[in-house]
């Protein structure tokens, strides 16, 4: 049998049974319009709780993009320091990152479109019920409860439809932030862990650690060489002026502190 | 007559338009009681581009039940299966 048939009869069959329920059809129209009311209440709830989880995958694809960029940073460094194990181990991490990264993207999509499915429902369930309310008073008006049946049939079974189709994007959408949710929650685990923390920040960046072990190293190792020169030139001085020991020590002094500096500075 | 796009909206589709939609649904329908994947998308794909370009949208004041009421794009073969035997899984 017709598969559009099939579905507008599961629809016409809920829309009935709900109708049966109901003893004076009046009270059907303020019963309705009641629950319609708390659907629209329902799917607004929905736009945000997507929206919320948007923000969410939002903020860690952002704080993984700082990752990503820092190990490659890490691996530049580590290359030109003449490190290739230590680059090698940042970029094998750093496609780790772009892997997540591009999951969080495809998520970001899907709850994107999520929300602009949510946000257009409920526009459209606002315009219907907006109409429900204004059929309902005129009914109420103009009809004795016994001539109303048919015309309350028919609005009902026609806001039904509408809020069974807003019910099940809710569902889905529902269904898919659950789903992001226990995705994003896991790599805030891995954040917490270390896994990807060390990576990010921190005092367990192990590959940072080693790049600044041999900075500093280098740094001792020139400053050393810089000392060496100048006292070999101050003695060279001294040796042909004689006695003019007192100003010898300047120039060291003097340079001691900007190198410092600039090794902070990095 | 007014088709239904399950999360997209009513349209108002000519009479004259429903033979053609009944032989898509049939392939649809088919596929669905093959558990053809691969005809499912084909089917639904053509069904739903051919009530998008020939229906004009319903106005928002409109409270009518849809004669025929087709699945949303993304809904998956096994979600639409379970739909048409389980009456209890579309709310409201």
């Amino acid at each position: 049998m017709s598969v559009m048939k099939r579905f507008s009869l599961i629809f016409r069959a809920k829309a009935n049974k709900a109708l049966d329920r109901m003893e004076d059809p009046r009270e059907t129209l303020d019963y309705s319009y009641q629950t319609q009311l708390e659907l629209l209440q329902k799917v607004r709830r929905g736009v945000a709780d997507v929206a919320t989880s948007r923000k969410r995958v939002e903020l860690q694809m952002n704080q993984l993009e700082l990752s990503s960029n820092k190990l490659d940073k890490q691996a530049r460094d580590a290359l030109s320091a003449g490190r290739e194990d230590l680059a090698r181990e940042a970029l094998s991490r750093k496609s780790g990152v772009q892997g997540q990264l591009a999951d969080l993207n495809t998520q970001y999509t899907s709850l994107q479109g999520e929300e602009e499915k949510l946000t257009s429902a409920s526009q459209r369930l606002q315009s219907k019920v907006d109409a429900f309310r204004t059929k309902k008073e005129t009914i109420k008006a103009t009809y004795t409860a016994a001539e109303a049946q048919t015309r309350i049939n028919e609005a009902f079974t026609g806001i039904s439809e509408e809020m069974g189709d807003v019910g099940m994007a809710i569902q889905r959408a529902e269904d898919k932030t659950a789903q992001m949710q226990a995705r994003a929650g896991a790599i805030d685990e891995l954040m917490a862990s270390g896994a990807l923390d060390d990576v990010v920040s921190g005092p367990r960046d192990d590959i940072q650690a080693e790049l600044d072990r041999m900075g500093a190293s280098h740094d001792v190792d020139g400053q050393l060489e810089r000392m060496k020169a100048e006292l070999s030139q101050g003695s060279a001085q001294r040796q042909l002026e004689g006695s003019a020991g007192a100003s010898d020590g300047q120039p060291a002094q003097a340079a001691q502190p900007a190198d410092h500096q600039a090794g902070e500075g990095q | 007559m007014i088709v239904r796009i399950l999360g997209e909206g009513q349209l108002e589709v000519d009479d004259s338009a429903a033979d053609e939609l009944n032989v898509l649904d049939a392939k649809l329908a088919a596929a669905v009681d093959k558990g053809d994947e691969a005809g499912y998308r084909t089917a639904h794909n053509a069904l739903l581009e051919r009530v998008r370009s020939l229906g004009t949208p319903v106005g928002a004041e409109v409270l009518e039940p849809s004669a025929l009421i087709l699945p949303q794009a993304d809904l998956t073969m096994d979600e639409v299966r379970k739909l048409l035997t389980d009456e209890g899984l579309i709310p409201g």
